[in-house]
């Protein structure tokens, strides 16, 4: 397939500049952003010990630290707590927003009886009716399930809806030609077609789900299977415990961005191989 | 190599395959894409569509395919339609492997890939393509794709290929090509072929019927017979035989197209 030359490689001075360019992208790329959340860190660390701002209006990057890993036996459980929520709700609504799209994919009346519904609950703010889930449904877990799961599932839905609308004409009428059934053209092309659709959508749920976690344990308070991170952070707010806040916060944030490098990394790799975003140019 | 495909017979003494009798198809809104078309098709054949755009090429080729049907008249076929197809686009599905694309019609008629391995394997041998079963499409390059298209097309070994323009956005040396190909490989399978082209050389070049249509409404003008035995290569393409055929077709072409604007 590669046409390997054996001559001594002759590059002129343009294309030595572009590998260069390109090189220093590649290390730059990591060590700039790194470099900023450092010097942002050190930069707060200055102001609380120039100010001599109280730890208990702000504490600085050591002490949040610090409290981290004093505070680990309370936070790291509620850590998991949080996360499993989380991850439950992120796969209902990997489940119930693929199951959805198919369903609408393989019936119009379907989607046009029901997508009205999907989209009230996309834009009511879960908070508002959360409340409202914890009065009806009687399982802690559940509602809490059910509060992540109508956050994260519509970017899933409607990728997903879109990406198994897209397939190229030529292939539908191929399709047609060849005599495929409803359920081969939705196995064989609809469903890869939609692939890159539906990643996309779960990498934006799997930040959702995060968020709606942590709204819904905000309404529903404590009580039945444990405490996760938000609670802990009310808890720590009402005792004005405020490096444990910024501990608890430190460690959402964490998890939300390991949520998307980790849902980031299964998107590449099943991607890398046809998809044009996954594919690394050979130049 | 054994090929087994069918031997065509001398043009005169082909067997009937398919027949397009007084076929219109009217558009809603009126536009009469096609009136009253009758082409007849037999085993072996190669049949070039020349036409400007608009004529209703595609239209009569989607009609064949069984992708819509008639406004009026008929399509006949002996036996049970068995087509492929290569649009002008190589239409490959970006997600599968070479191999995977050209096994695409098995696999919509529940064959195995163990089953047809064999017919895969000489499909791409056929188009030059054996080193690259493996290959993702992106990889490839527009002809190379263009032949993995063909290949989809044959392996199935139908009674009619249907060709869309098939070659119209590639350059003209890969043209070149791809038509000396497709001739050798024509000859190795036997087909019959419907192909649809706007350029006057390519029908002369590759067909031994050239059916020119004119636009407005888009009908069949005239058949232009191309009396030059099979097989065509380099010399056939410089013969003064092929400049005068050339020219037949072209003032036919410029003709239909005088009529209808
Ligand atoms: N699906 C369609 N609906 C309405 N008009 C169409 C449709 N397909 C083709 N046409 C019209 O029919 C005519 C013939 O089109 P087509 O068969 O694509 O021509 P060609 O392939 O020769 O360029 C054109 O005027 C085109 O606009
Ligand atoms: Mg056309």
């Amino acid at each position: 397939m590669t046409v390997t030359d054996t001559t001594e490689p002759l590059i002129d001075a343009g294309e030595q500049a572009r590998l260069t360019a390109r090189r220093r992208e590649r290390v730059l790329r990591w060590l700039l952003p790194m470099l900023t959340v450092i010097a942002a860190l050190v930069l707060w660390d200055r102001i609380v010990v120039w100010n001599a701002i109280p730890h208990y209006i702000l504490p600085g990057p050591g002490l949040v630290a610090r409290t981290l890993v004093q505070d680990a036996p309370i936070l790291f459980p509620a850590l998991l707590v949080t996360l499993q929520i989380t991850l439950m709700a992120l796969a209902v609504a990997v489940i119930g927003g693929v199951g959805l799209a198919v369903l609408f994919s393989l019936s119009r009346w379907t989607e046009m009886c029901f997508y009205p519904f999907a989209v009230i609950l996309q834009v009511t703010p879960v908070v508002a009716i959360a409340p409202l889930i914890f009065i009806y449904v009687e399982n802690r877990l559940v509602g809490l399930l059910l509060c992540a799961w109508i956050v994260a599932f519509f970017p899933i839905l409607s990728n997903t809806s879109l990406g198994l609308r897209s397939t190229d004409p030529n292939l539908r009428d191929l399709y047609t030609i060849y005599g495929a059934s409803r359920w081969q053209r939705l196995r064989y092309l609809q469903l890869p077609t939609a692939l890159p659709y539906f990643l996309g959508g779960l990498r934006i749920a799997g930040g959702l789900s995060l968020i709606g976690a942590v709204v819904a344990e905000y309404v529903a308070g404590t009580g039945g299977i444990g405490s996760g991170l938000a609670f802990r952070i009310l808890e720590a707010g009402y005792r004005l415990n405020i490096p444990r806040m910024f501990a608890a916060l430190a460690l959402i944030a964490l998890t939300g961005i390991v949520i998307f490098a980790a849902l980031s990394l299964i998107s590449h790799l099943a991607l890398r191989k046809w998809h044009e975003s996954a594919v690394r140019r050979t130049e | 190599m054994v090929v087994t495909w069918r031997k065509p017979k001398p043009v005169g003494q082909r067997p009937p395959l398919m027949r397009m009798d007084g076929v219109d198809k009217v558009f809603p809104g009126g536009i009469r894409a096609l009136h009253d078309m009758t082409l007849q098709v037999n085993e072996g054949d190669f049949v070039s569509l020349l036409g400007p755009s608009g004529c209703g090429k595609s239209t009569a080729l989607r009609l064949i395919a069984g992708l819509m049907q008639p406004t009026r008249g008929e399509i006949r076929w002996e036996g049970t339609a068995e087509i492929g197809v290569v649009f002008q686009e190589p239409t490959l599905m970006p997600w599968a492997t070479v191999e995977e694309n050209v096994y695409l019609p098995f696999r919509l008629k529940h064959r195995r890939f163990v089953q047809v391995a064999e017919d895969i394997r000489l499909a791409l041998r056929l188009v030059g393509l054996e080193g690259f079963a493996r290959a993702y499409p992106r990889e490839l390059s527009g002809g190379m794709k263009m032949r993995v298209s063909i290949a989809r097309a044959m392996v199935t070994r139908p009674k009619l290929i249907l060709m869309d323009e098939p070659f119209a956005a590639l350059d003209e040396i890969t043209r070149h090509k791809l038509n000396k190909d497709l001739l050798e490989l024509k000859e190795k399978i036997s087909s019959t072929v419907i192909f649809v082209t706007h350029s006057v050389f390519e029908s002369v070049f590759l067909s031994d019927r050239i059916v020119v249509m004119a636009a407005r409404p888009g009908r069949v003008f005239r058949e232009l017979a191309v009396p030059a035995p099979y097989p065509r290569g380099e010399e056939f393409r410089t013969s003064a035989d092929y400049a005068a055929l050339c020219r037949t077709a072209s003032d036919t072409l410029h003709h239909a197209m005088g009529e209808s604007a």
